[in-house]
């Protein structure tokens, strides 16, 4: 235990600032899981995959002499496809069964594309330079790269830009339609399939981009999908579906924690710490409803 | 239906073809010698599998065009059964165990990685196996009493001992103040251990001791401590993660630290990922081609580089040049035990005492192999951010000066 970042208020602004840039990331990658949950009653485990496959999307740019910052653009459109294509070979086949049958689908899909990725990039660690700076605040006591704060804005920059889209635009009033009611959306004539379709490629989309940021920000490897999942999956059971804001405010929420366990715990505890206070949140979750008497829906 | 059948005989009939000569590989079979190897073809590893097996295939080809093994006034080529243990331990165990009683081959290399040796090392021990290895550095290798295995490179808690006695030295003699951040595997806490002991020699203070997770992809809570402490070493082991987070966070918050001394550089490729942000890092390494050790067979550290790239197109690691290193081994104990005799060959094979161009071997009653001190290089760049590594200590190797300390970010 280290409490250095309590005596140091400088230390503990920087774990806040980090948190909340990382956190809003993380928000995005479960916004698109709340999504594809809400409508399609899915749980994507390789949701953690289609992020690193999007990464590679902007290290190969990046490689190829393109700034991967392009790769927020180009990324989420070719991502968006192999969604769609994942829903026709696959998804299709196990949406209306029950939980447990698509959970085991998507493990499959997930250990494929490990091994996919890993066969066709290699074993090796790779990262996308972006090149941006550096900002300090604070008399310099408080560092922020910009790649992170880049991260964080185009993140808010595409949530915003789905949420007006699932308001105004045809296909999002669908996919809501859907979302609440698929055989009464189905009655009132919205083509289920196609919104299923599409559900799973803007949610592979948004992948995408995460994956094209973390590339940038981060590191990508064919095996470090996992914590991701992990990680929005744990801030859509604390936001529940269908609720933007609450992802956002859980995502920051658990980028905060992340940063405060690996100060206080240590740097080996960070993603112990995720699934922790995941099996916290589903055990006191567990508990409030049985005091309901209600079901989890 | 018939169609059916006849698929099915042709399989059946291309099954038994292949388990038949499967079962005629043993061994010494006519004028070959067998060795066997899993090797992380796929999986985690699969990068620094494949830079061990073309450290193996070169090593082959050259030993078997130069003359091959002259045993009891016979020539014998060397000859290697590969198995891919897809980077998992339990697969790299079975599989030895398969290339021994079912292969019947009674000569092993070793796989990549520590952890993966440790998995096969009871299994060659069983059986009575000699077993040359490269790519295994961790030294609970070397305390486990092993008869049968021996290791061509510096054990692990050796990789950055190099770079604390020279940052003490460069202090007048001094305690220095030390950072480290290591991975949570058995290699990486070999490497702390070393330094624990580099420390405690020296009177060195450890300030900072952070453990890394392995799915690291973030350090900046360690390096924000290191800004706020200030100390004089920064030490970090994480595998290519562990080296390419440090370098792009280090960059990106701007953190100065009078040296920086990590693991790895090479097999991440460091200044072809980061460029001139990863000027100054101190690597530690097993091998360097500039330096002028020599043999027969490679003559040197330059003409083994130039050869391998010439071969498989890309500059060797150090993983290449020590599994090159070990075909060498063999070679020199089947010549001196004159027999394959299981238990002639593992004597002469404790008694190796020769130069090749990696380096000089000689095995301590552990296997480990005690007559090469590990290099540290620096990575130095140009005005135009080409970016090279420079062997820089320990001296009487080095092929530029260490520039200490690190110039600030500020000042570059």
């Amino acid at each position: 235990m280290d409490f250095m970042v309590f005596q140091y208020p400088m230390i503990t602004v920087q774990a806040c600032l980090d948190g909340i840039l990382l956190g809003i990331l993380f928000a995005l990658i479960a916004y698109g899981m709340a999504l594809q949950w809400g409508v399609m009653n899915i749980i994507n485990i390789a949701q953690g995959d289609l992020v690193i496959l999007g990464g590679y999307i902007a290290y190969f740019m990046y490689l190829y002499g393109i700034h991967p910052a392009w790769g927020v653009i180009v990324s989420p459109i070719i991502m968006y496809f192999v969604g769609v294509g994942i829903y026709k070979l696959v998804i299709n086949k196990v949406v209306d069964r029950d939980l447990f049958i698509s959970i085991l689908a998507t493990f499959g899909i997930s250990i494929l594309f490990m091994q996919l990725m890993n066969f066709a990039f290699g074993a090796d660690v790779v990262l996308a330079n972006s090149g941006y700076g550096t900002t300090f605040l604070f008399d310099s006591a408080v560092v922020l790269p910009n790649s992170k704060i880049f991260s964080a804005f185009v993140s808010i920059v595409f949530a915003i830009c789905l949420v007006i889209y699932m308001k105004k635009s045809k296909l999002g009033r669908a996919i809501r339609a859907t979302a609440q009611n698929a055989r009464a959306a189905k009655i009132l004539g919205v083509d289920t399939e196609k919104v299923y379709a599409a559900t799973f490629g803007l949610n592979a989309a948004l992948c995408g981009v995460a994956g094209a940021l973390i590339s940038i920000t981060f590191t990508i490897h064919p095996y470090m999908g996992l914590p991701y999942t992990i990680r929005s999956f744990m801030i859509v059971i604390v936001a529940g579906l269908g609720n933007l804001p609450g992802v956002a405010m859980s995502g920051m929420g658990l980028g905060v924690f992340e940063e405060f366990a690996d100060y206080i715990l240590g740097t080996e505890f960070r993603i112990g710490s995720v699934f922790l206070l995941l099996v916290l949140i589903l055990v006191y979750r567990r508990f409030k409803l049985s005091r309901k008497r209600e079901y989890l829906k | 239906m018939k169609i059916n059948k006849i698929i099915l005989s042709f399989i059946s009939a291309v099954a038994i073809l292949l388990s038949t000569s499967v079962v005629s590989f043993a061994k010494v079979v006519g004028d070959k010698i067998v060795l066997g190897a899993a090797i992380s073809l796929t999986g985690k590893y699969s990068s620094n599998g494949v830079h061990t097996q073309n450290g193996y295939n070169m090593a082959v080809d050259r030993i078997n065009s130069m003359g091959g093994v002259k045993v009891g006034g016979k020539t014998y080529k060397f000859e290697i059964i590969y198995y891919d243990d897809e980077s998992n331990p339990k697969r790299a165990a079975q599989l030895a165990e398969r290339l021994i009683s079912q292969d019947g081959v009674e000569f092993m290399l070793g796989p990549y990685s520590s952890g993966l040796t440790k998995a096969i090392a009871p299994v060659t021990e069983k059986y009575g196996v000699p077993m040359v290895e490269a790519n295994g550095a961790s030294r609970s290798l070397f305390t486990k009493g092993y008869k049968y295995l021996f290791a061509v490179l510096a054990p692990a808690n050796l990789y950055l001992d190099v770079a604390i006695r020279t940052a003490v030295e460069l202090n007048g003699g001094k305690g220095v103040r030390i950072a480290q951040a290591f991975e949570q595997d058995a290699f990486s806490q070999d490497v702390r251990l070393g330094i624990l002991d580099a420390a405690k020699e020296t009177g060195s203070e450890i300030i900072i001791d952070d453990k890394l997770p392995k799915e690291l992809n973030d350090m900046a809570a360690t390096l924000v401590k290191v800004k706020q402490m200030k100390p004089d070493v920064l030490v970090v082991s994480g595998h290519t993660k562990g080296a390419l987070t440090a370098i792009r966070q280090i960059a990106e918050m701007k953190v100065d630290v009078p040296m920086l001394a990590m693991t790895h550089c090479d097999a991440a490729k460091l200044s072809k990922q980061h460029g001139k942000n990863s000027q100054y890092a101190l690597c530690a390494s097993q091998w360097h081609k500039t330096l002028t050790y020599k043999d027969n067979f490679f003559k040197d550290g330059m003409t083994y580089a130039a050869d391998f790239q010439k071969e498989f197109g890309y500059d060797p690691p150090y993983q290449s040049a020590e599994s090159s290193a070990a075909l060498l081994v063999f070679k020199d104990a089947f010549e001196r035990a004159n027999s394959f005799d299981q238990k002639k060959v593992r004597d002469a094979l404790a008694a190796t005492n020769m130069q090749t161009f990696y380096g000089n071997i000689k095995f301590a009653p552990g296997g480990q192999n005690v007559d090469k001190p590990m290099v540290l290089f620096q990575v130095m760049c140009d005005g135009a951010g080409k970016c090279e590594n420079k062997v820089v200590a320990p001296l009487k190797w080095a092929s530029a000066k260490l520039i200490h300390p690190i110039p600030k970010w500020s000042d570059r």
